[in-house]
């Protein structure tokens, strides 16, 4: 039996979870030291995964699979396509940086702290985050995505419910109320919509007979495991209702400014550019392959709210007076992308869409993890309580320029790519669609560049005088992700080149070609 | 020769790199690398010129691919650049334009503290704006023409302490992202349509598709250039753009970035040809704007807004022509070129007066200026004379071309459009000329008179002088202004662009070297005129008089008096731009802040409360759920807990059955 190198990258982080948890409360440097050695393993066997992965390979590669809960048929089965593999990639290359820019997050305020070693809880949970968002994207058999798609809630309610900023405009009492509300309201939202999932799972359970992906979809392709129409709808609505929740997408997404919010930034990272990455991840793995029938009998209504997300969210984020609840309402604009791009049932589309996804999470972790810094410095997370940062601190402002740059997709950056092979994807197929979606860049322009302005230029704020530059542990954060965007905007083939077999294939699941343009100058 | 073609922007693009990430080690050699590779640029570009002027005229088209950009199903984008005669002429023009300015820059930057990060500006300018015009394809297009407008949204608000310099960058940008939805959907048109974007399978293929979709095609490409180039309805940011430092006005605001839009619609000559609608709305764009510019230009009083409006008239003009076919393609590219050099040098000369004044832009506030500045006063006046179109200079060639091609087009369109042509070059004709008497003749208004009150920052605060010590600035910024000459290396590129402005149109023109040179590429036809060329340029002339008549015998015969009278309607009103700011702030500034206050509070009240609210309804989930915060953990697992239950009775059921 080969080395199984699926199960490693999962049980890594989740071993270095326990290893964090386990040091001694005085030793707290040590657990920050190991969880960032942990994470930086766990993109190296990242790496080996992507190394070893074939683009023109079998669709589901380095597959394990045991028996597990063998009443139930449920099996520990584990296998990557190009999608996953991208993801998988992702979320192993921002742990290290979400570890390091919260390297003093979770620092006990005074010593001799009452609360539980909050240091080795808080890398510990980053840590277990990583390995259950690491097996929803390796799984394979229905059952085991749905029980880590729902486990890692419970990290992430400590997460964000335990630790908060530094300071508050409240003050602490009334920053821990705020805290908890998120919490809760983020894991009601989730739970609400994984308990419908679980009843979709077991309905086709019920079905098929047992959970496993490859075999129900392969029954699915051959016509052998038939579905009455409106079984396969109300399945289909099961699982997909999950996924928007997580995704977020409008009306479901008033639990992610609250969470991201309140949270640490690079908390907010780990929601938005990772944990909520597995609703898209899902949309296109489970929703579309399982059920394509009913994938396309609920196209029409999942663009439009995708479109609503996308205007909606970026005006939303126009008006906000809170740095970290900006960014998070343009996350929820560019969600609508996300989901747009694999509705329009087109490889650009949905090329586009997972490219959009790894994308998003670095352009995100760029300026959200600046903006903590940001507001680490001034203890605020208000936009009016900033001015002429750039005059005192320029790396530092430029910096946060060049993630809003790849906020708002200038060309040349990666997420660029990403947004135009949506747009244009979706334009192919629904021209009024993709021509409503393209005010989202006139907006996206207007809420990053006011928050630019208003937060880095004209007189220099006396609050904001002193405010030190970046640090080195800082810019070692922030470097290598503009390096990334810079790269994947000039060339994202890399990463194409791995997610187009994979989009091909489930395009072929859906029955759907791209349309064909009206006159074939290309050849 | 062709890989020569990738290093014309890897120069650039280096400096860029270098002078911005370098840090302060380079502060003191920063400039020189900056206009070092913007030279080198240059002479590549020449080496290139030379090769293709030794080829024959249908061969002289060099391609360069590099890689593969994005590949997904039939969409294809690759790094190809494509050097052609259209694109060699904005080489050449961009790159010497762009050298003397750097150099312009290093005497006029002395004593800013960041004259490093502005040099590293400038390259990434070049680089972005060598970019637009060497692509292959509409999408690399657009990196570059974004690219340049991320170089003017930094160089507009290069002073951004200054809350008006910071708002300007940003309305710039916002305007400019505006026509770049025009963009990117002509770029999805073209996708669908043609299957690519490219400009050799798009622009020989606009025979197999309908009218319709080429019409909608060329109206997106005509926003995108409208937000560019300034053009009615998207001009209203080029005014306040005018808070960027001086070389930046020439250089990015005159001289080529606003051009752009012009480029982009002589490049999609294929598609407009065979989509007269979207022809005709060119020439409209065009028309109204030489006027409004022109009428803009006549009411201000800074020296600097005044030749921003001249920038969007003139433009107004190349629009026109460009809107014309090709009976106007290369005239459209001609006045490109010849404005290059006579507004790119009458900026610099603005920039000197200034320089020499303490940073005042009142005009108001200048007076007999030429005989303490004589250099600045002979090339500035070349540069006027060149762009009134006095007989000789390049001006008078270029403009009257397009004036020509307009009554061209025949009928009452032709009529209609070359009446709006001359009109223009009447104004134009006034406004300079009261610029040029405002500022060199009549009397010295700045005697006994500070320059600035304290309450009002002076408009370029950083660009210190050269001459006066820095310690004595303080105190001369708010005392009488002792008017000097610029420094050598201010001077010399301002003389360069004077003979640029003399003998370019000439040059041009002399057997129609221009057109046989740009022909290959944009295509030539002569129009049936009504008036014959002599009828043409003896009207022009005629124009010419009045408004330089009307203009000396309101401010040369007269004194200037230092506060702007109250003026007619049409003054008062060109004063405010024609009140497109107040349209702006009135319809979408503030109707945008309602909208998305409104929307916040539904978001917050009605969206959380009624998804919250459903939620409740079931089964009073939410609330049960809420009281149990603490112990919430517990109620979670016992949720999870009970899903299992359910799929253990589900499993035995299945079994049973």
């Amino acid at each position: 039996m080969s080395f199984p190198l699926l199960t490693a990258t999962a049980a890594l982080p989740a071993l270095g979870a326990v290893a964090t948890a386990a040091v001694p409360a005085a030793r707290r440097t040590a657990a920050k030291w190991l969880a960032l050695v942990v994470s930086l393993a766990t993109l190296a066997l990242a790496v080996v995964v992507l190394v070893r992965f074939d683009p023109d390979g079998a669709r589901y590669q380095l597959t394990e699979s045991h028996a597990w809960i063998s009443d139930f048929g449920v099996r520990w089965e584990l296998g990557v396509d190009g999608i996953a593999v991208a993801l998988v990639a992702l979320t192993a290359l921002l742990v290290p940086f979400i570890v390091l820019a919260g390297w003093h997050d979770a620092d006990p305020l005074e010593t001799g702290s009452r609360r539980w070693r909050p240091t080795q809880g808080f890398f510990a949970l980053i840590l277990a985050v990583e390995a259950m968002v690491i097996v929803s994207f390796e799984a394979t058999d229905v059952f085991v995505f749905y029980i880590f798609f729902e486990a890692m809630l419970i990290p992430m309610y400590f997460l964000i419910g335990g630790f908060g900023d530094r300071a508050h405009e409240h003050g602490e009492k009334a920053a821990a109320t705020q805290r908890s509300y998120a919490a809760v309201k983020f894991l009601l939202y989730n739970l609400v919509g994984g308990l419908l999932m679980l009843a979709a799972v077991i309905g086709l359970y019920v079905v098929a007979g047992n959970f496993s992906l490859t075999e129900i979809a392969e029954a699915r392709a051959n016509g052998s495991l038939h579905m009455a129409t409106d079984t396969e709808r109300w399945l289909f609505l099961g699982f997909f209702f999950a996924f928007a929740v997580k995704a977020p997408l409008w009306p479901l997404h008033t639990w992610l400014p609250n969470a991201m919010q309140e949270s640490t930034a690079p908390v907010a990272v780990l929601i938005t550019a990772v944990v909520d990455k597995v609703g898209t991840f899902a949309m296109l793995r489970y929703c579309l392959q399982l059920f394509p029938e009913a994938s396309k009998w609920a196209t029409p209504v999942i663009l439009v709210l995708a479109l609503i997300s996308i205007i909606y969210g970026a005006l939303l984020a126009v008006g906000q007076r809170d740095i970290k609840r900006l960014v998070a309402y343009a996350s929820i604009s560019h969600f609508g992308f996300i989901v747009m791009g694999i509705f329009a049932m087109t490889s650009q589309g949905q090329s586009g869409a997972t490219l959009y996804m790894v994308n998003h999470g670095i352009s995100t972790a760029a300026l959200m993890l600046v903006a903590g810094f940001l507001i680490s410095r001034r203890g605020s997370r208000l936009i009016a309580d900033y001015g002429g940062v750039q005059k005192v601190a320029p790396v530092l402002a430029g910096t946060f320029l060049i993630g809003g740059l790849a906020t708002l997709s200038l060309p040349g950056l990666a997420p660029f790519v990403s947004e135009f092979l949506v747009l244009v994807g979706t334009f192919t197929r629904h021209p009024a669609i993709g021509v409503i979606a393209t005010f989202g860049i006139v907006l996206a322009a207007l809420y990053t560049l006011v928050l630019y302005q208003r937060t880095m230029t004209g007189p220099v704020k006396p609050e904001v005088s002193a405010m030190p530059d970046l640090r080195v542990r800082e810019l070692l954060v922030v470097a290598p992700l503009i390096v990334l965007l810079i790269f994947l905007g000039v060339y994202p083939k890399p990463v194409t080149d791995i997610v187009n077999p994979a989009v091909k294939q489930t395009m072929s699941d859906v029955h759907k070609k791209d349309p064909k343009p009206e006159v074939e100058a290309a050849k | 020769m062709e890989n020569l073609i990738a290093l014309l922007i890897a120069a650039p693009l280096l400096g860029a790199a270098v002078l911005l990430v370098g840090g302060r080690r380079l502060d003191a050699v920063g400039h020189w690398i900056g206009t070092f590779l913007s030279a080198a640029s240059f002479v590549f570009g020449l080496i290139l010129f030379a090769d293709l002027l030794g080829k024959d005229a249908e061969h002289r088209t060099l391609t360069q691919h590099l890689w593969t950009w994005i590949s997904v199903g039939g969409f294809q984008a690759d790094v190809t650049f494509r050097l052609d005669q259209l694109s060699m002429t904005f080489v050449l023009l961009i790159t010497g334009v762009g050298s003397l300015i750097h150099l312009y820059s290093v005497g006029y930057m002395e004593h800013d503290e960041r004259r490093r990060r502005f040099f590293g500006y400038l390259n990434l300018f070049l680089a972005a704006m060598l970019l637009l015009v060497l692509a292959d394809n509409y999408l690399l297009l657009y990196v570059g023409w974004e690219g340049v407008g991320l170089a003017s949204y930094l160089l507009i608000g290069f002073w951004q302490h200054k809350p008006s310099a910071a708002t300007a960058a940003k309305k710039a940008f916002l305007v400019n992202r505006v026509g770049d939805m025009g963009l990117s959907i002509a770029i999805m048109l073209m996708f669908t349509t043609f299957g690519s974007f490219a400009f050799g399978p798009v622009l020989s293929h606009t025979g197999d598709t309908s009218e319709g979709k080429l019409t909608a095609i060329g109206l997106m490409l005509l926003l995108a250039a409208c937000g560019k180039s300034a053009q009615v309805p998207l001009q209203s940011w080029l005014g306040d753009a005018m808070e960027g430092p001086t070389p930046v006005s020439a250089l990015i605001h005159a001289a080529t970035m606003v051009t752009a839009g012009v480029y982009l619609i002589v490049r999609s000559g294929a598609i407009f040809n065979a989509a007269p609608d979207a022809q005709l709305a060119v020439t409209v764009v065009g028309a109204v704007t030489l006027l409004f510019g022109a009428i803009v230009g006549c009411a201000k009083d800074d020296i600097k807004k005044a030749l921003a409006g001249s920038t969007m008239s003139q433009i107004g003009y190349m629009v026109l022509a460009a809107g014309l076919g090709p009976i106007g393609y290369v005239f459209a590219i001609m006045h490109l070129v010849t404005h290059g050099f006579f507004k790119a040098g009458l900026f610099l000369g603005a920039g000197s007066v200034m320089h020499g004044m303490n940073d005042e832009v009142d005009m108001r506030k200048y007076g007999g200026l030429r005989k303490y500045m004589p250099v600045t006063f002979i090339t500035f006046g070349l540069g006027y004379l060149a762009i009134i179109g006095f007989p000789g200079l390049s001006g008078f060639f270029s403009k009257d071309k397009i004036i020509e091609a307009a009554f061209a087009k025949g009928g009452t369109e032709g009529w209609i459009l070359g009446g709006a042509a001359l009109l223009g070059a009447a104004i134009t004709a006034f406004y300079m000329t009261r610029v040029m008497l405002m500022t060199f003749f009549g009397e010295e208004r700045w005697r006994d008179r500070p320059t600035r009150s304290p309450e009002e920052p002076s408009a370029e605060p950083a660009a210190a002088h050269q001459g006066g010590a820095a310690s004595g600035h303080a105190a001369a910024a708010t005392g009488e202004p002792h008017p000097h000459e610029s420094p050598k290396i201010m001077t010399i590129p301002m003389v360069v662009l004077a003979v640029g402005s003399v003998f370019g149109g000439a040059f041009f023109s002399l057997g129609d070297r221009f057109l046989h040179w740009l022909e290959p590429v944009t295509g030539h036809s002569e129009g049936d005129s009504p008036l014959s060329a002599a009828t043409v340029t003896g009207a022009t002339m005629v124009c010419l008089v009045v408004g330089v008549a009307i203009a000396w015998a309101q401010y040369g015969r007269k004194p200037v008096p230092a506060l702007a009278p109250r003026g007619s309607l049409l003054t008062r009103a060109a004063r405010r731009d024609l009140y497109q700011d107040d349209f702006n702030h009135v319809v979408l500034v503030r109707g945008g802040e309602h909208l998305t206050r409104s929307l916040v509070y539904v978001d917050h009240t009605l969206v959380d409360g009624v998804v919250n609210g459903t939620a409740a309804g079931f089964g009073g989930l939410s609330g049960r759920l809420r009281r149990l915060q603490n112990g919430f953990v517990r109620s979670y697992a016992v949720s999870m807990f009970g899903g299992a239950a359910l799929l253990v009775a589900a499993t035995l059921l299945m079994r049973a059955v």
